[in-house]
């Protein structure tokens, strides 16, 4: 007998834990620079079209499958996936559902704790008088541990704890009496602050409180499409990365939320519910604060230019100055909402990346919540320290490659094969169909079988061998150089061999043979989980073959 | 704000705004199923 009786609150509980499980720091951070680097308000058009062909039939083929598998009792993926085929690969393959959940809380939490520590900065004050340079190296302090800026030793690992301690807390809860109950408060908060800055990003007038530009001239900057780029493949596979990062598919956290549900439930409704909720806060929200408020008081050159290393940089280095040119009160407030929205987007995620691993525990070995919930905050501690500690050696950023994004892909291709061409369309079609409140058009039954399946596809080529610069009409025209993000250069880490062969200076290139060890160190680290979960559900599964249950 | 980037933004907007409510307002106004469903809060005894 399972100790797990979890179960959802509501239906509208349930849309929005799922809404929050998608809406994450990408959204506010990641889809305006993707924007403004892929054509403008052109990019909206490849855009929905990924969303359309790629996000939908994937939101659906996860919830299905998760409810699918938990009419057997299993809220994991690796036997989540067994349900749909019985041969003995699949729940290996669906250790990938656990351990990208694992790895990627673990320097995700990180992210989170900054939102926390930020929130605490903007109420005491600390940004008021600081210049846009004293902001930007306020950061920088914040992540080096060898400088407090707020006087707590350690800051960054105090604010990562109590960031655990929370996340633990809340998944200790359960999903009725936690998960849902943050999703409650922080979706409707999350998107209340959102309209705020919003609203902000929309009012700023040249000459008033330091704007060198109006408002218009950001969204001008973000929504003049540029059609011709629409001819290029660097904007469709930057879009349908996009859409796969946002919505978190290919996780296994969709699957385990939708795992609680019975089989007589709508899931068609709710999956398009809290997929559209997840692009308004991208599509409305997500462009109307960082470009206008940054264009408005930086141009646009210096946009670009910070744009260049992501919406971090702009989110983390560069609001907090632009905030306090409105005055203290408004600045400590805006600072407040900006962080305290990155903080619900953050913390509505990380709890989805928790229930996997717990589910797992309480299903196959009979672990309780609470024990289940804390051995999940340990392993993440564990796991997240070194992107603490050695954040400037890449381990977060190697973290978050491996496990943040190459895995989504593999494991989104895996099941959406599984799904399509193994289960079979047919009876995946009546799957989804199964207890609907909407019906869903037949054309999707050739979209999820080819259309999805051959996007994924492409996703991950063009990540194996993404071309220099992203330049893709000079690869395609012949001349094919690999860029140091592919996978191919990044997992012989060829660019950073090049740059220490390259480095003269003793002193760089003792640092970057240190990165390389580092980088090499986290792998192992991620490989080392990754069999350990495997080794887990081998047991589990002897265990099952024991008692009959299989 | 030049008319194409604003028709780009407003047509976008709204209809990601439109359809958002849209399916949102579906859910609340579909009438629950009958017990037992998926969700306890509407249960008559308190789940174990």
């Amino acid at each position: 007998m399972s100790a797990n009786n979890e179960s959802w609150g509501s239906r509208v509980g349930l849309i929005l834990a799922m809404a929050g499980n998608a809406v994450g720091f990408g959204n506010f951070l990641r889809f305006p620079v993707q924007a403004v680097q892929n054509g403008g308000g052109a990019f909206i058009i490849p855009y929905l079209v990924c969303f359309l062909l790629m996000g939908i039939p994937l939101l659906w083929i996860e919830w299905s499958i998760g409810r699918f598998g938990g009419r057997f009792g299993y809220h994991s993926t690796p036997f989540i996936l067994n349900s749909l085929d019985k041969r003995r690969f699949w729940k290996y393959l669906g250790v990938f559902g656990v351990w990208t959940n694992i790895a990627v809380a673990a320097y995700y939490c990180y992210l989170e704790s900054w939102t926390l520590s930020y929130v605490y900065h903007s109420l005491v004050g600390s940004f008021s008088d600081l210049s846009q340079t004293q902001i930007a190296q306020f950061f920088n302090d914040y992540v080096n541990l060898s400088v407090s800026t707020s006087g707590i030793p350690y800051e960054p690992i105090f604010f990562f704890v109590v960031c655990l301690a929370l996340n633990t807390w809340v998944l200790s809860r359960g999903l009725s009496g936690g998960v849902e109950k943050v999703a409650k408060i922080g979706m409707p908060l999350l998107i209340l602050f959102g309209m705020f800055l919003a609203f902000k990003g929309f009012t700023i007038t040249a000459g008033e409180d330091g704007a060198i530009n109006d408002s218009s001239v950001g969204l001008n900057f973000l929504w003049t499409p540029n059609f011709d780029s629409l001819w290029s493949p660097k904007v469709w596979l930057a879009a349908a990365g996009q859409i796969f990062f946002t919505l978190s598919v290919g996780m296994g956290s969709i699957q385990c939320y939708a795992s609680y549900m019975r089989s007589k439930d709508d899931i068609a409704l709710s999956a398009m519910s809290a997929g559209w909720m997840n692009e308004f806060v991208e599509v409305v929200l997500g462009s109307s604060i960082i470009i206008p408020i940054a264009v408005g008081y930086l141009g646009i050159d210096n946009v670009i230019e910070l744009t260049k290393s992501g919406g971090l940089g702009l989110g983390f280095r560069t609001l907090p100055y632009l905030f306090y040119q409105w005055g203290d009160l408004l600045g400590a407030l805006s600072g407040v909402m900006w962080f305290g929205l990155l903080f619900f987007a953050g913390i509505t995620s990380s709890l989805a990346m928790g229930t996997p691993w717990m589910s797992f525990l309480m299903d196959e070995f009979k672990w309780k919540r609470e024990s289940a919930a804390w051995s999940f905050g340990i392993i993440v501690f564990v796991l997240g320290m070194p992107t603490v500690l050695f954040f400037n050696y890449g381990v977060f950023d190697e973290y978050d490659y491996w496990s943040g994004t190459v895995s989504l892909v593999v494991f989104a291709m895996i099941e959406s094969i599984l799904f399509a061409w193994v289960f079979g369309i047919d009876k995946g079609m009546r799957e989804i169909n199964a207890g609907s409140d909407i019906q869903v058009p037949n054309i999707y039954r050739f979209i999820i079988k080819y259309i999805t399946p051959t996007f994924i596809l492409l996703v991950f080529l063009s990540s194996l061998v993404t071309p220099k610069d992203g330049n893709w009409d000079e690869a395609l025209s012949g001349n094919w150089v690999l860029d140091d993000s592919s996978i191919i250069r990044k997992i012989t880490n060829a660019g950073l061999k090049e740059q220490i062969t390259a480095a003269t200076d003793a002193a760089t290139k003792a640092n970057l043979e240190d990165t390389l060890m580092f980088v090499n160190g986290s792998r192992l680290l991620l490989v080392v989980l990754f069999l350990s979960i495997t080794y887990l559900v081998y047991v589990a599964y002897n265990r099952r073959l024991k008692e009959g249950e299989i | 704000m030049n008319t194409l980037a604003l028709s780009v933004m407003l047509f976008t907007m709204i209809s990601v705004t439109v359809v958002t409510i849209y399916f949102f307002i579906l859910v609340l106004k579909t009438p629950p199923r009958p017990e037992p469903d998926s969700y306890s809060e509407n249960d008559d005894e308190p789940r174990p």
